[in-house]
């Protein structure tokens, strides 16, 4: 292959994003006590979670992530596979698997490069079959989270560092490689690349797409 | 040399300039500009409106009970059938028409006949071709509240030519070219088309055969080798049209292969509002009035920004009367209307010329609410305005045409997303379709493009190429062009264009390209829209 194409997942791919993932899980947690502990703790630290994104997806992260110490390694799994079954799989947008399948078609490897973690990207990436996907890893201790994601930490500046250093092992060209993120904080991905795309994008993309003439898409 | 004498003439549609004469104006995209030709210019303007019918609705009812080699509308409907009802898109006609539009008349008649017939399996279908997909309001304003309140977005819908599930091959014509269309057309008991008729290239087989099809079936005309055998695009005759003659045998499968009413009608050319009306008319007619009009718009024109601008010339519908309505077999009806059309549009024009002067308008067929961008000026000039004539091109072979543009380099990323990959890239590898047609499939195929065409409101990633072959004619034929005061030179050249400051430089660059010190000017007054008849 000639070429790749990155995809960011969450809000590029599915209409889910870290949080909802959280939120399934926090749902699931089988004590009463500890239900409600994580689903009171999460809706309380949405505000916070909020001003965290805007300063930085892996200032995000980093809190975020902390949400799932303490959780066994198992059980991350067994919720990976039921969350997708259950929710990830009905809101992937047609039109971005439409699209995958054309751009296949082209000659272009599918690549996913999220900063999900990799419990929840696996069943999806197996649905999609695409060529290649990386997601964040939870590090695991004594069999359980411990709540801190493995580095480096696939998010913002990173990723598209990883994408180049992808690129170039693979033997890509960089000018030809397609990338597909919603948000501002995917721009320096979408940078590396010749050919970026806005899926559906938040105003901060939408801008620099429209200032930088990106094609603009929006999937359902 | 002695300068040319001025000449007198009793042509209506023809003035020569001589030393009393003012100056003439043109359009400059959303703004005007006055232009002094040199003494002895020709000067050629469009016919007056013609008198549109007095009753429209009569007429079409008329069409639809006694179409051509068919049987009346009424005799083909049944209960229990599947309709399919076909129309053309907002690319006509140009500028939009004052409501109500001719669509939705010829609309709310058929579907009358068909409750009154018991038909109510029926899906209307804009044939938009690989043209950008019409928005819901701009559908509403061409058919009308009720057609839309009870059949948007259902069963009234833009044709995907991308959804290739829905695309059903019908045959190929004896040079091997697909028929390919779709499927909801194909598969129904009668399919009726509804056209408005604004140039002659409109119409015919033109209307099912390229409207409802895929970029396969497409691809077999709109190519370099095919636009350079056309003499003119706007004369349909299959020895003058490579384009006429491969479209309308594939046409011929369509009209083998299914059943099709075809319902087309002819304007007239009276594009402008009553705020604009003066535009129409020779400036030596204008009136004080008429100048004060003028000035007063220009001045408004010129001091407010583009966008309010285009706003401004776009919230002027254009009111077009029908001046015909043919409905049955498509190349009788065709061919009735064609001859009301050229009725409106033909000039007799005696001789060529070696400069062809005219205004690019801020309206093409590709950017009705949006920008004209350089690819759009591009095919106004070397696409449209070179090719309004039959017979000869109005320029002589290796002429110079002198545009007036100011030749923003503004996209609508919405509408246009691949003509900016195609300006930048393509255009600066080359501007020779021969060399540059290489490309075309990688847009065509582009995922991003096609789903920005099939889901938003883009034009389809191939369509730049597509504007870029509907120049080849003219470019081949035209020696130079010049675009008068353009506000950003780059895009002249990255067209292959040269530029001036004012028209004197670009009647100097003329002379000196030619190596006459007195060539033969020409301005062609359009729009409104005229196809010159020219006698070399």
């Amino acid at each position: 292959m000639k070429a790749a194409a990155f995809y960011d997942v969450d809000g590029t791919l599915v209409s889910t994003n870290v949080v909802h993932v959280y939120a399934y899980y926090a749902r699931n947690v089988p004590t009463l006590t500890g239900k409600l502990k994580r689903s009171v703790g999460l809706a309380a630290s949405l505000p916070f979670y909020a001003f965290a994104d805007k300063r930085g997806r892996k200032f995000f992260n980093d809190m975020f992530y902390k949400n799932y110490a303490d959780i066994t390694a198992d059980r991350l799994h067994v919720l990976g596979e039921e969350l997708f079954e259950k929710i990830v799989q009905k809101r992937i947008f047609r039109d971005m698997v439409e699209l995958m399948k054309r751009s296949r078609a082209e000659g272009y490897a599918q690549v996913l490069v999220t900063g999900a973690i990799s419990q929840m990207v696996r069943p999806m990436a197996k649905y999609l079959e695409v060529d290649a996907w990386f997601a964040n890893e939870l590090e695991i201790v004594d069999g359980r989270a411990t709540g801190r994601l493995v580095p480096p930490v696939l998010a913002g500046p990173e990723k598209a560092a990883f994408v180049r250093r992808y690129a170039i092992e693979q033997g890509y060209d960089l000018n030809l490689c397609r990338a597909y993120a919603d948000s501002a904080s995917d721009i320096p991905m979408l940078c590396t690349v010749g050919r970026p795309v806005a899926v559906n994008p938040d105003s901060n993309l939408r801008a620099t797409a429209t200032a930088h003439d990106w094609p603009i898409i929006q999937a359902s | 040399m002695a300068r040319p004498r001025p000449r007198i003439t009793r042509d209506p549609n023809i003035e020569f300039i001589d030393d009393k004469s003012g100056p003439r104006v043109v359009h400059y995209g959303t703004r005007f500009r006055e232009v002094s030709l040199p003494r002895g210019s020709r000067v050629i303007y469009p016919n007056p409106p013609m008198e549109p019918l007095g009753n429209v609705k009569a007429a079409i009812r008329y069409a639809l009970n006694h179409p051509l080699e068919a049987d009346p509308l009424y005799a083909q409907l049944r209960p229990g059938m599947k309709l399919t009802i076909a129309m053309d898109d907002i690319s006509l006609p140009l500028p939009p028409m004052v409501l109500p539009d001719i669509r939705q008349l010829i609309l709310t008649e058929i579907l009358e006949l068909c409750a009154k017939n018991g038909v109510d399996d029926i899906h209307l279908i804009v044939a938009v071709c690989l043209h950008r997909h019409m928005t819901g309001p701009e559908v509403r304003r061409m058919v009308g509240d009720k057609i839309y309140n009870e059949y948007w977005p259902d069963r009234l819908y833009n044709h995907d030519a991308e959804d290739l599930e829905n695309i059903v091959e019908i045959g190929q014509t004896d040079h091997g070219e697909p028929v390919r269309l779709n499927r909801r057309a194909v598969e129904s008991d009668l399919l009726i088309y509804v056209n408005v008729n604004l140039v002659p290239m409109d119409g015919g087989h033109k209307s099912v055969t390229v409207g409802l099809c895929d970029y396969k079936s497409v691809s077999m005309h709109h190519n370099t080798r095919t636009m350079h055998k056309c003499h003119s695009y706007m004369d349909p005759r299959p020895e003058k049209s490579q384009l006429s003659k491969i479209v309308d045998r594939m046409g011929r499968i369509v009209d083998e292969k299914m059943n099709v009413f075809h319902i087309e009608t002819a304007l007239n050319n009276d594009m402008y509002g009553p705020a604009l009306k003066h535009l129409g008319k020779h400036e030596s007619r204008w009136t004080e009035f008429d100048r004060a009009k003028f000035q007063a718009s220009n001045a408004v024109l010129e001091r407010v920004p583009e966008a309010a601008r285009r706003k401004i010339l776009e919230s002027v519908p254009a009111p077009y009367g029908v001046i015909a309505v043919a409905a049955g077999k498509t190349e009788p009806v065709h061919a009735r209307i064609l001859e009301a059309s050229f009725k409106q549009y033909a000039v007799p024009v005696k001789g060529q010329c070696d400069v062809l002067v005219a205004g690019i308008p801020f309206i093409s067929p590709y950017n009705v609410n949006s920008t004209l961008n350089p690819l759009l000026v591009q095919v106004m000039a070397l696409g449209y305005l070179f090719n309004f004539y039959r017979g000869e091109p109005l320029v002589k072979k290796d002429g110079v045409m002198i545009i007036f543009h100011p030749c923003a380099e503004d996209f609508n990323r919405t509408h246009h997303p691949s003509y900016v990959e195609f300006y930048h890239r393509i255009l600066s590898i080359g501007t020779n379709s021969y060399d540059i047609h290489k490309y075309e499939k990688e847009f065509a195929e582009n995922p991003d493009y096609i789903q920005m065409y099939r889901k938003g409101n883009a034009y389809h990633g191939v369509h730049p190429f597509y504007m870029w072959y509907w120049g080849d004619a003219g470019r081949a034929w035209v020696g130079k062009v010049i675009v008068v005061d353009p506000e950003n030179t780059r895009v002249p050249t990255q067209l292959g264009w040269e530029w001036a400051r004012d028209f004197e430089t670009a009647m100097d660059m003329a002379r000196s390209y030619l190596g006459k010190s007195q060539p033969e000017v020409t301005l062609s007054h359009a729009p409104p829209i005229m196809v010159c008849d020219v006698e070399a």
